[in-house]
């Protein structure tokens, strides 16, 4: 019998459990109070919102006077943001000048636009080349002929009456259609072996991407009428749009650059070795993968452009903000400590939602389009 | 090129117009003509416009009398300055407002930027609200609720609101006390001077030691003593003052101080928190660009946290965060312009806008603005292109 020193006589208690590390209180202790900085950095956070928190609320919700509300409660002593201005005001902030008579014809080319738009974004939808063609090249058709008038007996509104929202959008989605393919095609002559095309393509987006958009939206309005021929007017608002389009797509094109940089030469090559000419060898090979990688820097000028739109005020256009900045200053009958506040934060939203939307849509796109580069 | 020589004698009677040379130069030349042809249209209807306009072209007006007033001016001006004065004092307001936004923009933006890395919840996520709520709203409106809605919307000057060091606010900006240092003064920055040179060849020494014996001394303490100890033993030594000068409410406006007008402070708040929001997002990305094994490697090596960050993580990050970080201090430069919306005289301001209106040189005017941009634009690329080709030396 081999000898036995020590015999357990009962049995061993069972291990305290180990602490949690899933659950709230779990969670509160990793991401709250991990190290005594960290405690101490939850206790400065949760100081700051307690201060801030209130008077945010009360200006927003508590105190605030909801649309329908009259411009007396506006004025009272602590009274918080005046949604009633911007409930009474919403017209002339989403159409301006535009006659109230005609409002349909925005709101038609705002539903067709939603309803074009929206399948083209949802990847499942089918029918997505068809739907582009209506979206790019037909609806911009038909949305001028609505929205100016003059043809199938629809009242001429001139685009001096246009305003508010409507031309934020109309500036920002007719610069996003026309400058990105102008932005591929300067990307691909910057990369281009025939020299002058390549010298032209460079100059171009070097000088535009130097200077700031307002002295471009300044020599567009100055010196555009000056360079066309004598008795040749050139209507403010394309002032504009020829403004922001080049500024735009000179930052496209540095996005996709860098987009058919990041394609190897291999591709190149064989898209060569299938025989390919240049443009399909572009059009089919190098531009599908090269656009893939840089969907988010294009939606980040996107993004750009869409909150650039409001520079436009400085060359004497009625886009929103231009609107709210007129009816702030103007609309007597709504004077009061906040209106002007309210005003610009009503605009504020507006404008972020739209960009916020955009940057949540290149985030899913990304993800999905995410063909295995990331492993 | 052997198999192009190839095509050519065995198929020729191939039509020269499939050679991928010559076909080149057709294109080109067909471009160029189209350019040539585009620009020669343009300067003819310009010169028939603007004969027809009766104006008159060239850099001539630039040495006559502006006769307009500048609100806000470090240079002398006054209505009999000339215009090419007016663009100085243009360009300047441009660099002041740039510089302190950069320097502001700076601070906040690296200190968001980390916070957002936090892995406390409360304060990241504070971090990512203040982002995405600024990225997403335009400058111009930003510079409009500063402008507008808060500074104009503060009470007037006979109500002026006090802050602390005698400082005040009220509709017409910031009146903040003046520092006027005495002759000794100079002494001062001497001090401080040589205190950086000395701190300059105390880390230079100190590294030579601990390349050759391993052994550490404490730079970062010394520094702080020789610059702290050095500059005070001067102030007191030389008996050098600063007397405040603060602003004094007399029956309509404030005498004396230092005052900051509205449209610069709303400029240069807007600005900065603006572009804070673009550098966090620069820096978070810099910092998650080093790779989690370079922290574990320096551990590994038995390297305290301090220098875990400062000699392995920030280099690392550092290569990564400055290039977009230089652009970010561009575009805060050319963003400055939208000072000219709230009628702070920078250069679109006072040259794009005024001097063009009242001169009538528009090509003039946009081009020079142009310029300056342009080379603002260049010289940052220089540094750039310097800065890369030095961090990329220590690549291997």
């Amino acid at each position: 019998m081999t000898d036995i020193g020590f015999v357990r006589s009962e049995i061993v208690s069972a291990r305290p459990a180990p602490n949690r590390s899933s659950g709230a209180i779990a969670w509160v202790r990793k991401n709250l109070f991990s190290t005594p900085l960290d405690t101490a950095l939850t206790i400065l956070g949760v100081v700051f919102l307690a201060w801030i928190i209130p008077p945010l609320y009360g200006f927003f919700f508590g105190n605030a006077v909801p649309p329908g509300g009259t411009v007396e409660q506006c004025r009272l002593e602590n009274a918080g943001a005046c949604w009633a201005y911007i409930a009474a005001e919403m017209e002339f902030f989403i159409y301006g000048f535009y006659p109230a008579q005609e409002f349909w014809r925005p709101n038609l080319v705002f539903a067709l636009g939603a309803l074009l738009l929206a399948p083209l974004l949802i990847p499942k939808v089918p029918y997505k080349r068809t739907n582009a063609v209506l979206l790019f090249v037909v609806y911009p058709v038909v949305s001028y002929i609505l929205l100016a008038g003059g043809l199938f007996g629809l009242r001429v509104v001139p685009t001096e009456q246009w305003g508010g929202l409507l031309v934020t959008l109309i500036i920002s989605v007719v610069g996003i259609t026309l400058s990105f393919p102008i932005g591929v095609v300067l990307a691909l002559g910057r990369q281009s072996q025939l020299p002058i095309i390549k010298t032209v393509c460079v100059m171009f987006i070097e000088l535009i991407r130097a200077v700031p958009l307002i002295t471009i939206l300044f020599m567009a309005s100055v010196m555009l009428p000056l360079f066309m021929p004598q008795g040749t007017t050139v209507d403010k608002f394309l002032r504009a749009l020829v403004g922001v389009t080049l500024f735009t797509s000179a930052y496209v094109a540095e996005v996709v650059r860098g987009g058919l940089q990041a394609i190897p030469r291999g591709q190149y090559e064989a898209a060569a070795a299938l025989g390919l000419g240049y443009w399909k060898r572009m059009g089919f090979i190098i531009l599908p993968q090269a656009l893939k990688h840089v969907i988010p820097g294009i939606v980040n000028n996107f993004i750009a452009l869409f909150k650039d739109t409001s520079l436009v005020y400085i060359v004497g256009m009625r886009d929103l903000l231009e609107a709210v900045k007129t009816k702030n200053d103007s609309a007597i009958e709504w004077q009061s400590a906040n209106t002007a506040t309210t005003g610009y934060i009503f605009a504020a939203m507006v404008f972020w939602v739209f960009c916020f939307g955009m940057s949540r849509y290149s985030i899913f796109m990304e993800h999905r389009l995410n063909t295995g580069y990331k492993r | 090129m052997t198999t192009q020589e190839m095509g050519h004698h065995s198929a020729p009677r191939m039509s020269f117009l499939n050679d991928p040379v010559i076909r080149g130069i057709i294109y080109q030349v067909v471009v160029a003509a189209i350019l040539v042809g585009f620009i020669a249209w343009i300067i003819g209807n310009t010169a028939a416009n603007l004969a027809a306009q009766n104006k008159s072209t060239g850099f001539d007006f630039l040495w006559r009398t502006a006769g307009f007033d500048i609100s806000f001016s470090l240079l002398p001006w006054s209505r009999g300055s000339y215009y090419w004065e007016a663009f100085l004092v243009g360009l300047i307001n441009t660099l002041l407002v740039a510089v302190i936004g950069i320097v502001f923009a700076t601070i906040l933006g690296f200190t968001i930027g980390i916070a957002r890395l936090s892995t406390n919840f409360i304060i990241s996520s504070l971090a990512t609200v203040y982002i995405e709520v600024i990225r997403n709203i335009p400058l111009l409106l930003q510079l409009f609720f500063w402008y507008f809605a808060v500074l104009k919307a503060m009470p007037a000057v006979r109500n002026s609101i006090e802050l602390p060091f005698e400082s005040y606010i009220n509709q017409r900006g910031i009146f903040v006390p003046k520092p006027l240092p005495d002759e000794q003064f100079g002494f001062v920055w001497v001090g401080l001077l040589l205190a950086l040179v000395a701190i300059y060849f105390l880390r230079r020494w100190a590294k030579t030691r601990l390349e050759a014996t391993g052994q550490r001394f404490p730079v970062f303490l010394t520094s702080l003593v020789l610059l702290v100890g050095v500059t005070a033993l001067v102030w007191f030594v030389s008996g050098a003052s600063v007397a405040f000068d603060p602003p004094v409410l007399e029956r309509f406006n404030f005498r004396g101080g230092l005052a900051l007008p509205p449209e610069f402070v709303a400029l240069a708040f807007g600005l900065t928190i603006y572009t804070a929001a673009f550098i966090a997002e620069t820096v978070r990305a810099g910092v998650l660009a080093v790779s989690h094994g370079q922290t574990e490697a320096a551990q590994s090596l038995g390297l305290k946290e301090g220098d875990r960050l400062r000699l392995v993580i920030v280099p690392q990050a550092m290569r990564v965060i400055v290039p977009p970080l230089t652009s970010q201090y561009l575009n805060l430069t050319k963003n400055s312009s939208l000072g000219a919306a709230i009628g702070y005289p920078e250069l679109v301001n006072v040259f794009a806008g005024t001097s063009l209106n009242q001169t009538g040189r528009a090509i003039e005017c946009i081009a020079i603005t142009m310029m300056v941009y342009l080379s603002f634009s260049l010289l940052t690329s220089a540094i750039m292109n310097w800065y890369n080709a030095r961090v990329r030396l220590v690549e291997r």
